[in-house]
């Protein structure tokens, strides 16, 4: 089971990338395949099992779309 | 069971965030709102909007508000802390509310120790007018009132405003930060909760200058422009605590 | 109460404190300084805020933070300074914060003269800031009055959230005149300032003073709601004038603050010639009187002012006969002498009866 879970506020995200910049370890991308109503193509986590739960995505985030829990 | 470690801060409402994707408005918005939820403050909190881009500031905290003036938000906080010196009062301004036209009111709420925060969001350019020039535009930036880039001899150079305002005995913490990185951004709050604490012990006036971002109408993608804040942006306006009455700074 | 000899700008500054002003700013500037130096030193006595604002731009905008904060609160100026404070008087009128803003006139435009004017009539009623908007503005002839005027101020501010001007000219804020500070003024039954006020709000009901509506049919409708809730019930409510020897007048003198003691001079005068004179002084300039106004007897209303004619138009108006209406004027800091009226009004009177 993954140590952490980060879900994004698909609705909310701009798309702006600073996210995906962030993480260390890159592991967000965008979601091409998802366009939300303001026509941005939100970011999804890629492997959640590898997230160490450093936050940096959710500090650089400007609109509040990512929640991060810690599983235990 | 899962334990939150990263949430949206009470203090912010519903209200979806109008700036431009990647803009350190939200950035700075949301570390506001922690910060005075930490200190328990999110009932006791009135905020001045400016004119800019953070005119909606009202819609995006729950906190009381008023929409000031262009340039006046320090008088108006002057009136409202003088009235409720129990209250936090933040003053968020940008570099032509706070550098251009409401210079004299930042420099005497200043001078006068006004027990009131400001956050200034120092993005070298106007957003909301469409990216004119303002005080702190730096050397060779393109704006549109200075199409072939901002020339020192016709523009004359960018004001540094924790520096100008060090040299008052007013201020209790001048602090000057970023938030184009998380390492950046960590500091940014711990400065802003700084601030607001020394508000609260009555110090006098406190300010955070936050070097921010306007991807927009410095023409570049957000991740870009962060990038510039980090490579052009700082090296003008060196980061760091330019006034702390506890450190006798 | 015993009657006290006192400087008119310094009994402005203790009827404001009588008024319960908490809260006063305010910039030097000729002939008014009187009125912040004594509120420095007395205010703080009274438990209230004293500020040398850096400008009268600052001034207002502190008001407009105070104000909004539920303090009674007042700044003081003249003319130029006046002129200065139009965007922060605006901002008050949009945010329906209160405020009472004193104007002691000189000559103008720009620094103008130092002496006395009434050049500030238009300044005063159409204002200076942008969009569609009224002040209701007090005129006092007398330091008396003033003082009561300014007490009724805050009243008035109070019950209909909007700034309200008290208009005087160089002459009352630098004579003394002995004032009686017991003379009681209306109050106004007026609505908790908790339920509005900055610093008063809760989650789920915060409050906001608001400067901008983007959604243009909402600003409509918050004009509207100006127009109908606050302006409409100002004018039927709130105007406010004097008729002096009007029972049996031919003519009729138009004239307020200063001017209007010259004039009742000038009637003594042209009474002893068998001219029936009277006044109409308007005590409020706006809402401007109608009423007084609707008399058929009057052939002439010889309109009185320190400027060029600045009233002439609400006169014509409120007459709804600009042939009826002539004017006599001194400006740039001259003051008319009696002597001087009653050789106008004879003029256009076409000598004595």
């Amino acid at each position: 089971m993954a140590k952490f879970n980060v879900t994004f506020n698909e609705a909310l995200c701009k798309a702006c990338g600073l996210c995906m910049t962030a993480c260390p370890k890159s592991l967000i991308k965008l979601n091409m395949s998802v366009t939300n109503d303001s026509g941005y193509t939100p970011a999804m986590m890629t492997d959640m099992e590898a997230c160490v739960g450093c936050q940096s995505c959710a500090r650089m985030c400007p609109d509040c779309v990512i929640t991060i829990e810690k599983n235990d | 069971m899962p334990a939150t470690v990263f949430k949206k801060p009470n203090g912010l409402t519903d209200k979806k965030l109008h700036y431009c994707p990647g803009c350190g408005h939200g950035i700075v918005h949301r570390l506001i709102a922690e910060c005075v939820d930490e200190m328990g403050d999110t009932n006791d909190t009135v905020i001045c909007a400016p004119v800019g881009c953070a005119v909606f500031v009202p819609s995006y905290f729950t906190y009381d508000s008023i929409q000031c003036a262009h340039g006046r938000a320090p008088a108006t906080a002057t009136g409202i802390k003088r009235v409720h010196p129990d209250k936090t009062v933040i003053t968020y301004q940008g570099d032509g509310d706070l550098a251009s036209i409401g210079m004299a009111e930042i420099i005497h709420a200043a001078a006068r120790g006004e027990k009131f925060t400001t956050v200034f969001i120092n993005n070298g350019i106007y957003g909301m007018t469409g990216g004119q020039m303002a005080p702190t535009t730096l050397p060779g930036m393109k704006a549109t009132t200075a199409q072939s880039g901002r020339d020192p001899k016709l523009n004359g150079n960018p004001i540094r405003i924790c520096e100008l305002l060090s040299s008052l005995t007013g201020p209790a913490y001048i602090e000057r930060v970023a938030v184009d990185s998380p390492a950046h951004v960590i500091k940014a709050k711990a400065a802003i909760k700084k601030a607001l604490q020394y508000q609260k012990e009555g110090l006098g006036f406190t300010l955070i200058e936050v070097v921010s971002n306007c991807p927009t109408n410095w023409g570049m993608t957000a991740v870009k422009s962060m990038d510039f804040v980090r490579s052009d942006m700082i090296p003008y306006y060196p980061l760091g605590v330019y006034k702390d009455v506890k450190e006798g700074k | 109460m015993a009657k006290v000899l006192m400087k008119g700008n310094e009994a402005v500054g203790k009827a404001a404190i009588q008024a319960g002003c908490t809260f006063f700013a305010g910039y030097p500037i000729t002939p008014q300084n009187e009125v912040p130096e004594y509120l420095s030193r007395e205010m703080p006595l009274a438990g209230g805020t004293f500020i040398q604002s850096e400008s009268e731009v600052a001034a207002i905008n502190m008001l407009y933070g105070a104000g909004g904060a539920g303090a009674r609160c007042m700044t003081s100026s003249s003319s130029p300074g006046i002129a200065l404070k139009q965007e922060g008087i605006g901002y008050c009128v949009f945010g329906e914060v209160p405020c009472v803003i004193n104007s002691v006139a000189r000559g103008g435009p720009a620094l103008g003269t130092i002496q006395p004017s009434q050049q500030d009539y238009l300044q005063a009623t159409r204002g200076g800031a942008n969009g569609d908007y009224h002040i209701p503005v007090l005129a006092p002839a007398t330091i008396q009055e003033a003082v009561n005027f300014v007490k009724e101020a805050f009243e008035i501010a109070d019950l209909y959230r909007t700034p309200v001007m008290v208009l005087q000219d160089g002459l009352i804020g630098q004579m003394m005149e002995p004032v009686d500070f017991d003379v009681p003024v209306k109050k106004r039954e007026i609505p908790s300032k908790s339920k509005w006020a900055l610093g008063y709000g809760k989650q789920g009901d915060t409050h906001f003073i608001e400067a901008i509506v983007m959604d243009a049919p909402m600003c409509e409708k918050k004009n509207h709601r100006f127009f109908t809730e606050k302006y409409a019930v100002i004018e039927k409510e709130e105007v406010r004038y004097e008729e002096y020897m009007m029972d049996d007048a031919e003519y009729a003198f138009v004239a307020y603050g200063s001017t209007s003691r010259i004039c009742k001079t000038a009637i003594k005068v042209l009474r002893g010639k068998g001219i029936k004179i009277g006044l109409i002084r308007p005590q409020t300039l706006w809402p401007f009187p109608q009423v007084p106004f609707q008399n058929k007897n009057i052939k002439l209303f010889i309109d009185v002012e320190m400027n060029m004619g600045q009233m002439v138009p609400d006169v014509a108006l409120a007459v709804n006969d600009k042939n009826k209406v002539k004017f006599f004027g001194r400006c740039g800091g001259m003051i008319p002498s009696p002597d001087e009226v009653v050789e106008a009004a004879e003029k256009y009177i076409g000598g004595a009866k």
